[in-house]
């Protein structure tokens, strides 16, 4: 075997997949770039240099919209890390067997593997002015009339997206559980730490890498969300991703680059300062 | 011992709603899917039979959905054999230290952690400007390429990290070229994980949404011929279909779990 081969060879290996990559993600985005300076006149677009479209976006309207859609990434990172967290510790420490782990934790992974459509379809007769939850509700004398705020409102958008996408925070969160030396804890049991001690000092700290992961999911995931808001939302609830694909609807490619350019630095701002907090490297 | 056992029950009480919370959902749709011909969208369920399931391989006032699976059914093969193809020789690729090694890494991360319009968004904009007529077969299989690939690549890359180099040193050593080593030694033993990939690309490319939304041209996908039935159909029917494609994705990711573990067995077995 010649050393040249040896030495070219891991570059055609990956070829096919970077040229996937080169193809469709990365010459995608330098074009959302591009476009984004060029000028639209209501119905097509021609190549100029304005920054025409960037100034729409300090706008009330369009301000107001990329501040909602911080309030559900907020809403939905504590909802997400709250639930995710408990439901990690207890299958990492407080299920015994390795095969009952795994089992349970297939059993939370399944629905992820199912369309998100019919997952948030599958809501509406729990949640909706007929659905159960009001049944019930006013079944026990609890409210007299039907809860409207279950469903097409805010409240809604959050619920969906925890549904969705809370796995996202799980996976990593158990990862790092499962990765801790028990004979740390062990250890910390020996020298007299209380429980809540021994998960401040030595827990929580050790799995903080898992949520840097699942935070990063979430901040992705949340960020460009559209279809959750358009199907859960019922109309009212406004997010920039929802207002990126209602500019495509209308053909507006520059308005709706600048936005996509503009929501890609935010996102990446958010990842870097996280980033910044917990240090993920051990984990990768 | 008894503070741990009660944080324990506490604990798996929590992890219980959670379950519910999680499937709750999906268990009321099956229910409703399974009512009598005169079945409304809301509970209480009115008669049981499967007139509504029967109704999904009817043809439709809304549409039909047969055209729409096969579509999804074609897309996600032709996903599932790209995406097993590159991410095996680039995930090889990686199992020796290279230039430029790094740059890929990340570019594979970014298009898993990119917001997914922006990947819709932008392929739009490429075939907009091209002038090319988006397809589900082009530019909606780009999509598609850009959520699986990356994710079967870093699978793929965890199964190479595990994997003992000294069967390929030893085919070497005997005189078989790269090649024959691949098709010999490597791929036989990687088998199991390649067929449990496979299918997870599979369902993730069968299922996906938001990245095709923009991009599929004029015919639709399963999932977006399902977002579409959303605004307009009024009957149980958009259950039953709800209800069968989820037990066909699950059905398949627990044959992909069930296979994967049962030829790990085999193999243990003869070793």
């Amino acid at each position: 075997m010649s050393e040249t081969w040896k030495a070219f060879k891991p570059y055609a290996l990956i070829t096919p997949q970077t040229l996937v990559f080169l193809l469709f993600l990365v010459f995608p985005i330098v074009m959302i770039g591009v476009v984004s300076f060029w000028e639209f006149n209501g119905y097509s677009m021609t190549p100029a240099f304005t920054l025409a479209n960037y100034q729409g976006i300090f706008t009330d309207v369009t301000l107001k919209t990329y501040l909602n859609t911080f309030k559900f990434l907020g809403l939905v990172w504590v909802a997400t890390l709250l639930i995710g967290y408990p439901v990690a510790y207890f299958l990492a420490f407080h299920v015994p067997k390795l095969e009952w782990q795994i089992l349970l934790f297939l059993v939370c992974t399944i629905p992820f593997w199912t369309s998100n459509i019919i997952r948030m379809i599958s809501w509406v007769p729990l949640l909706g002015r007929e659905g159960l939850v009001n049944q019930i509700l006013m079944g026990i004398g609890l409210t007299q009339q039907p809860l409207e705020f279950l469903l097409y409102s805010d409240f809604a958008v959050v619920l969906g997206m925890v549904h969705l996408y809370i796995i996202f925070m799980i996976a990593p969160i158990f990862n790092s559980l499962m990765r801790i030396e028990r004979s740390l804890i062990t250890a910390a049991e020996d020298l007299g730490a209380s429980g809540v001690q021994i998960f401040k000092e030595v827990i929580l700290p050790l799995s903080a890498p898992g949520i840097a992961i699942g935070s990063i999911f979430i901040v992705t995931l949340v960020m460009g969300e559209f279809v959750t808001v358009r199907l859960m939302g019922g109309g009212q609830s406004a997010s920039v991703g929802k207002l990126i694909q209602t500019q495509i609807g209308s053909l507006q490619y520059p308005l709706a680059a600048a936005n996509a350019i503009v929501l890609l630095a935010v996102t990446m701002l958010i990842i870097v300062s996280i980033l910044r907090v917990l240090d993920i490297r051990k984990e990768l | 011992m008894q503070k741990r056992a009660l944080s324990f029950y506490l604990l798996l009480a929590f992890f219980c709603l959670f379950v519910l919370f999680l499937y709750g959902p999906m268990i009321t749709i099956f229910m409703l899917s399974l009512q009598g011909p005169d079945g409304a969208l809301t509970f209480p369920m009115r008669g049981l039979s499967f007139y509504w399931l029967g109704q999904v391989f009817q043809e439709q006032r809304v549409g039909n959905f047969i055209e729409p699976f096969v579509r999804s059914l074609l897309l996600g093969a032709t996903v599932m054999a790209i995406t097993i193809t590159a991410s095996v020789l680039a995930s090889m690729g990686f199992r020796q230290r290279f230039k430029g090694s790094t740059v890929i890494f990340y570019m594979t991360i970014a298009s898993l952690i990119v917001p997914s319009i922006l990947v819709s968004l932008g392929i739009g904009v490429v075939f907009q400007v091209m002038g090319w007529p988006t397809n589900w077969f082009s530019s909606g299989l780009g999509a598609h390429l850009t959520w699986t690939l990356p994710i079967a690549f870093l699978i793929m890359l965890g199964i190479f990290n595990r994997f003992d180099p000294s069967y390929e040193e030893a085919a070497r050593d005997l005189g078989a070229t790269d090649p024959k080593t691949f098709w010999e030694i490597v791929l036989p033993l990687i088998a199991p994980s390649l067929l449990g990939v496979g299918l997870l690309t599979f369902t993730l490319s069968y299922d996906e949404f938001t990245r095709t939304s923009l991009v599929s041209g004029q015919n639709n996908t399963l999932p977006l011929e399902i977002f579409g039935m959303t605004t307009n159909v009024t009957s149980p029917a958009l259950y039953a279909l709800g209800t069968l494609t989820t037990i066909f994705s699950a059905s398949l990711i627990l044959i992909a779990y069930f296979a994967y573990t049962a030829v790990v067995k085999r193999q243990r077995g003869k070793a």
